[in-house]
């Protein structure tokens, strides 16, 4: 417990005394955010769906149609 | 047809775009890592030192934390950029994604999970621990960033290389994938062994031309100059290593690519026509109406070596080297004796026999047809290393851009030729001409101009190399088995285009973000 709470407050003290981190880590913030909660969800969905044999059929089909 | 066309054309443009974009920050991370570690090894040994002066190991700590504070700047910013490259995987390239299983899977989940562990730790230890740990521990941690950095640049290597030269698999009809037979083949084949080494020694060349660079506007501005020649002397070291590694290991990576990929060998040197001694292009002006098979020159103009390619790719003066004709036709001379390759149109003709036999196994698996399925197994085994030609109609489409390979291979020597030279001219004068730093051409320093027009260089020079590694081995995916316009997924063009320029809009926002905090940094620098 003692361990963890030192791990805490080493990287709680870190980020505190930061100065130029914090634009960073506002630019950080950010781009995870538009990269995860924008793109990720509204433009990279997968395409292929279903167990690993429904996967494995589009592939088949989209591979020997062509 | 036309929009398939279009999705493919796009989803190329959209990776390319965000592979380079992410390339510009990785370099920087890999390069400037070693050079803060060795900083700090040296600010160590001057502190447990009892006898060095104060001033001097204020100076080495001042230049370690100034260039680790640029090291940050470049890695908040650059992280997470490539993971958009697999979200583009799984959307526009779900069908190559699949195909390739865990060889492609394995090594990025490994990185994925090594970087964060890396990160998480070292990394923060670099940045928040200085008062927290002591100096022997904070140093090991930079080296451990610095290191981990270049480890988790292995296995994205490993999964590069492998669709540039795929071993280590056994394609699996039933999973409609290939299947690593030998963790060991993938993750030390010769040609990711040698894409590492060629990649981290040309990332220690560009930091510490990067390095280089800032220092030469200190002097030319007159600031900070102990500090400059200071940070000069560490990267220059490290970036001679790491230029005279880059020329070694891209030397052995032309015999690699001669042996496995010769069709981009001969695309890089616009050599249509093979001959034996064949020469080498210094500089040159391609004939944009060559074609294949016809009988003009391929060249407007050159600058040639005399046998200089037969010996770069062959490691002999007299060596045959095919053109792009000669591989075509299936044509090649080694060791004197003039032997066949596979030409191009059996190629296509295998490949098409290799998708026959896997309609035809699907056919006897659905009628539960054992020995069906065995026959055309078998059948598919024989023939699947040509699997891909068989979606080609005529043997150009397997034909990469003379013109895209060409050009950046021969920016990339040119350039590359003037990092060795700056940095080992850099070296000499740093370490035993000091005075020739201020020497001056009508009133203007020689020296630091130049050192600041090195940086760009050394980045033009690193995309040229991937431009060449990737736009040469086109149009495969996975060379020789699946081309790109198999490795698409059914998606609309719309919405790539859509999400190209989004992506567009956001890494240049953090381009000028990196760079205008770095500026600031570098301007403000007490």
């Amino acid at each position: 417990m003692k361990i963890l709470r030192e791990i805490f407050l080493f990287y709680y003290d870190g980020f505190r005394s930061m100065t130029i981190g914090r634009t960073l880590w506002m630019i950080i913030a950010i781009k995870l955010f538009v990269i995860f909660a924008i793109l990720r969800v509204f433009f990279f969905q997968p395409t292929l769906h279903g167990s690993d044999e429904e996967k494995a059929d589009q592939v088949r089909e989209n591979l020997l149609r062509q | 047809m036309n929009d398939i066309v279009t999705a493919i054309d796009w989803s190329r443009a959209q990776f390319a775009m965000t592979a380079m974009y992410h390339w510009l920050f990785v370099p920087l991370t890999l390069g400037l890592g070693l050079v803060v570690a060795i900083m700090e090894t040296i600010y160590a040994k001057k502190k447990l030192n009892p006898d060095t002066p104060q001033t001097e190991v204020n100076e080495w700590l001042d230049l370690t934390k100034f260039w680790m504070r640029l090291f940050g700047i470049n890695f908040a910013i650059g992280v997470a950029t490539g993971i958009v490259l697999e979200f583009e995987f799984g959307t526009n390239w779900s069908n190559y994604s699949w195909f390739v299983g865990d060889i492609f899977g394995a090594p990025l989940a490994i990185e994925g999970i090594f970087a964060f562990f890396c990160e998480s730790t070292f990394f923060a230890v670099m940045f928040f621990g200085w008062e927290k740990f002591s100096i022997r521990q904070h140093c090991a941690a930079t080296w451990l960033t610095a290191f981990g950095a270049s480890l988790s640049a292995w296995w994205i290597l490993v999964a590069n290389s492998w669709m540039q030269h795929p071993v280590g698999m056994d394609f699996d009809p039933d999973q409609m994938r290939n299947v690593m037979t030998s963790f060991v083949d993938v993750a030390l084949s010769p040609t990711a062994v040698n894409k590492f080494c060629h990649v981290i020694t040309s990332s220690w060349a560009l930091g510490a031309c990067f390095v280089i660079s800032v220092s030469g506007w200190y002097l030319l501005r007159g600031r900070h100059t102990q500090f400059a020649i200071n940070s000069i002397k560490v990267a220059g070291i490290v970036g001679m290593v790491g230029i005279i590694g880059t020329m070694i290991t891209g030397d052995s990576s032309a015999v690699q690519v001669s042996q496995d990929q010769p069709m981009k060998l001969a695309a890089m040197e616009g050599l249509y026509e093979g001959k034996q001694g064949a020469d080498l292009i210094g500089f040159g002006i391609l004939n944009p109406n060559k074609k294949w098979d016809d009988d003009q020159d391929a060249m407007l103009m050159e600058i040639r070596f005399p046998k200089g390619l037969s010996i770069l790719s062959r490691h002999d003066p007299d060596a045959f080297v095919p053109g792009i004709k000669d591989i075509i036709e299936g044509r090649d001379i080694v060791d004197g004796k003039e032997i066949n390759t596979v030409n191009y149109n059996e190629r296509i003709l295998r490949g098409r026999i290799a998708q026959k036999a896997l309609r035809d196994y699907n056919q006897a698996r659905e009628y539960k047809d054992s020995i069906g399925m065995d026959n055309a197994r078998a059948k598919l085994a024989k023939h699947y290393q040509f699997f891909g030609y068989g979606y080609f109609g005529k043997v150009d489409e397997a034909i990469p851009s003379v013109a895209m390979t060409f050009y950046p291979f021969h920016i990339m020597v040119i350039l590359g030729s003037w990092m060795l030279a700056f940095l080992l001219a850099t070296v000499w004068i740093v370490f035993r001409r000091r005075e020739w730093i201020g020497y001056r051409i009508v009133g203007h320093p020689v020296y630091p101009w130049l050192a600041i027009i090195t940086a760009p260089i050394a980045w033009v020079c690193s995309q040229c190399g991937w431009i060449v590694a990737e736009l040469g081995r086109q149009p495969w995916a996975i060379q020789d088995i699946m081309p790109v316009q198999a490795a698409i997924s059914s998606v609309g063009s719309g919405n790539v285009k859509l999400t190209f320029f989004i992506f567009l809009f956001l890494f240049t926002s953090l381009l000028v973000a990196e760079i205008g905090i770095m500026l600031k940094q570098i301007k403000d620098k007490k």
